[in-house]
């Protein structure tokens, strides 16, 4: 694996080596030894054009625990500005010598550009691509659905997950259903006509308009962030009948499996696609998600970088 | 003045002849000519010199993607004798001023008839009518209108233009684009959009504006011209246009009989044009369309930029790509070597009608005794790798660079002077 740009890239063989890593890695520094070795003397930049806090330092501390240097660029704004061209950015940080480019960028296949336009000679990481793709995230749910249902082990074979939201915005929907779907899990698409892409019916997922048809029978049910200027494009009338008719609330939580969980991507709108109730319910792992996300980034950074050195 | 014979070649891909020029005609056809120069034909079609209803020049504004002189060596170069130059400069074509301007600078190159197209609204705003009766009177002779990168969306303002240039014999040259339907589009909305994350710039865009624009052709009586026609639906309405007898005439680019958006899997920018690259049914609805007359004519489209406006990431590029030199090429694979199309339907396409279009007088002449000798030779069966430092344009943004397109322009004459020999500029 030289990048990670889409999770459509990994094999089912390639996902599980991946949360199998990263199993290993959260048990390692779950015995609290400090800093890893694999990574010592290597160079990861974190090349973020997009403000990002939390992506950011869970790949900054993922980095940092397998004892990587970490370079953290901010070009936030310069994106589409001629001045500092993409190209340019790259050819820097080839030159200051970038073992792995993590990158988030406002325009979709923008770390494809820079992993195949012969810019750089290091691996890169998409950590989220405008409405493109957000692999690492759709690995650290895929460990999430794995821990809590298969015993963390194997793949998500007969795993139900329900993704509701604006799938026609979300990298996080599309790198879920491919990622998901290779992993063997059905996945079953919940949102308002209007915010489902032209095509979604190749993606291998069910499509459902109804969130109260869709809950009752699935494993998870995954929300994701819905942002309120959406409302100004007529995507849907007003945030109150978007939370009416497709916000998870406490009520609708109670007609879930008794073992489903709820998961969110974060940032969370509360009040809107999810209410607070139901954030902070038992059934939530939306915090476990966020410390999934450092060991999955470790193994891939790890793995990435082909570090040598034991576990 | 030097008499050239062109040796052998096959006329219209049909019977085999020697072409004497001299002083700027078409002086002799027949066997075993001689003259001062001989041109090996052999194996080669030789058809009129091709016209191009549509390509961006970029002067004045833009010098650095393509100036009057180097767009006429690629058009040359691509066996093209007559260009039309959209409009979108800065300052944009918008008055006599700047027509003439484009069309001196034409004259100055000498190396094709350089058409000037003229402004539909002031500044290309959509808002007000520029003079284009003034452009018309002018020295360009101005006949083709058009906002070209914009559409000319208030149907108000629509049908003004397509009254008042029936004055003067002009049409409006039309980019079909609804607006509202297309903010922030990147590629064409399907499939491919889906998966990519990048906003869609779907069918319906196109063809709703053109519906419009033929109902309102029909109303007032005008002539309209489609530009860059690109999906089935476009070339569905334009059929029915036709048969009830509405003046519309229509284009396709050489890159929408080609390419489908299935490439822009690769976010490589040089794909990014606009409108976009369409899906296979689409490839070959307006391959039909072009081969059945529908269509009638193919433009090239040739939007030249330099590589910082397209060695980028996909959102931030612009749209656009060459096309005047591998035109004749690409035609020749979609068209050609498919079946769909004869030589004879080729000169029609990509000379004859396109210079019927824009009013060119002396271009689409048949192939006669008397013609003005605007002439390109083919040889439809030389393999070449596109190889982008070959271009002679100013820019290298070709789409086909490191295919194998089939076929080269080994000679052009323009008016009865050699502006390509031997495959190359003279």
């Amino acid at each position: 694996m030289k990048h990670l740009l889409s999770a459509g890239d990994l094999s089912r063989e390639q996902a599980i080596t991946i949360l199998d890593t990263a199993t290993q890695l959260a048990a390692a520094t779950a015995q609290g030894v400090g800093k890893l070795p694999p990574l010592r003397g290597r160079t990861v930049v974190n090349l973020f054009y997009e403000d990002s806090t939390r992506t950011r330092i869970s790949f900054e501390a993922a980095a940092k625990r397998l004892s990587a240097d970490v370079i953290n660029f901010s070009a936030k704004g310069s994106s589409v500005s001629k001045g500092e061209s993409l190209k340019d950015t790259a050819l820097t940080l080839e030159a200051m010598g970038a073992d792995a480019v993590v990158i988030r960028h406002d325009a979709s296949g923008a770390p494809h550009r820079l992993a195949n336009s012969g810019w750089i000679s290091g691996g890169v990481v998409n950590a989220g691509d405008g409405t493109h793709e957000h692999p690492t995230q759709a690995l650290l749910d895929a460990y999430t659905l794995r821990n809590h249902l298969k015993n963390n082990q194997g793949d998500l074979d007969g795993v139900k997950v329900a993704i509701v939201g604006d799938v026609l915005h979300s990298r996080v929907a599309r790198s879920n259903v491919l990622l998901l779907r290779t992993l063997g899990a059905q996945v079953r698409l919940v949102a308002p006509p209007t915010l489902l892409p032209i095509g979604v019916n190749t993606w291998g997922a069910e499509v459902s308009y109804n969130l109260d048809e869709s809950i009752t029978d699935v494993d998870a049910v995954m929300m994701l962030r819905v942002q309120r200027e959406r409302m100004n494009a007529a995507f849907f009338p007003t945030a109150h009948e978007y939370s009416f008719r497709y916000g998870l609330n406490a009520n609708r939580m109670k007609t879930m499996q008794d073992h489903a969980i709820v998961m969110h991507p974060g940032p969370m709108n509360r009040g809107m696609e999810i209410s607070a109730d139901v954030a902070d319910s038992a059934r939530s792992v939306i915090v476990e998600q966020v410390a999934n996300g450092v060991s999955v980034r470790m193994a891939v950074l790890y793995l990435l970088l082909g570090g040598t050195e034991g576990i | 003045m030097t008499r050239y014979v062109i040796k052998g070649g096959s006329l219209l891909g049909e019977n085999v002849a020697d072409i004497e020029i001299h002083d700027g005609f078409i002086t002799a056809i027949g066997q075993n000519l001689s003259g001062d120069v001989h041109v090996d034909a052999s194996g080669c079609v030789v058809l009129p010199g091709l016209v191009d209803l549509h390509t961006h020049m970029r002067e004045p504004g833009r010098e650095d993607a393509e100036t009057v002189l180097s767009g006429s060596r690629a058009a040359a170069k691509g066996g093209f004798t007559a260009v039309h130059a959209m409009a979108n400069t800065n300052p944009v074509a918008d008055t006599a001023g700047v027509v003439e301007q484009v069309w001196r600078l034409g004259q100055q190159a000498g190396l094709v008839d350089v058409r000037p197209v003229g402004a539909v609204t002031v500044a290309l705003a959509g808002t007000s009518l520029a003079e284009l009766g003034a452009m018309a009177d002018s020295a360009a002779g101005v006949r083709v209108f058009s906002d070209d990168g914009k559409c000319v969306w208030d149907a108000s303002l629509m049908r003004r233009a397509l009254e008042y240039v029936k004055a003067f014999d002009g049409v409006i040259a039309q980019h079909a684009q609804e607006p509202r339907l297309t903010e922030g589009a990147q590629m064409n909305e399907g499939v491919v959009s889906g998966k990519l994350g990048l906003t869609g710039w779907p069918a319906v865009a196109e063809e709703a504006i053109i519906a419009r624009d033929v109902l309102l052709a029909h109303h007032v009586g005008s002539r309209l011209h489609v530009c860059h026609l690109s999906t089935a639906g476009s070339v569905d309405i334009i059929r029915w246009a036709k048969a009830r007898g509405i003046n519309v005439t229509a284009e396709v680019t050489p890159h929408h009989l080609f390419f489908t958006d299935d490439v822009v899997m690769s976010y490589d920018p040089i794909f990014k044009v606009n409108p976009p690259l369409r899906t296979q049914a689409d490839v070959e609805a307006v391959r039909a369309g072009l081969a059945d007359g529908t269509i009638d004519i193919v433009a090239t489209d040739h939007a030249p930029w330099p590589s910082e406006d397209i060695d980028c990431e996909w959102t931030a590029a612009a749209f656009g790509m060459t096309g005047l030199e591998s035109a004749l090429a690409v035609v020749n694979a979609t068209m050609v070597k498919t079946g769909l199309m004869s030589w004879a339907s080729v000169a029609q396409r990509m000379s004859v009608a396109p210079a019927a279009i824009g009013r060119v007088h002396d271009q689409g002449q048949p192939l006669v005794v008397g013609s003005p000798a605007n002439i390109v030779v083919f040889n439809a069966d030389i393999e070449a790798v596109v190889e982008p430092t070959e271009s002679v344009s100013a820019s290298r943004n070709t789409p086909y660079r490191g295919l194998t397109l089939p076929g080269k322009v080994i000679a052009t004459f323009y008016r009865g002077r050699a502006t390509v020999l031997d495959g190359e500029l003279v």
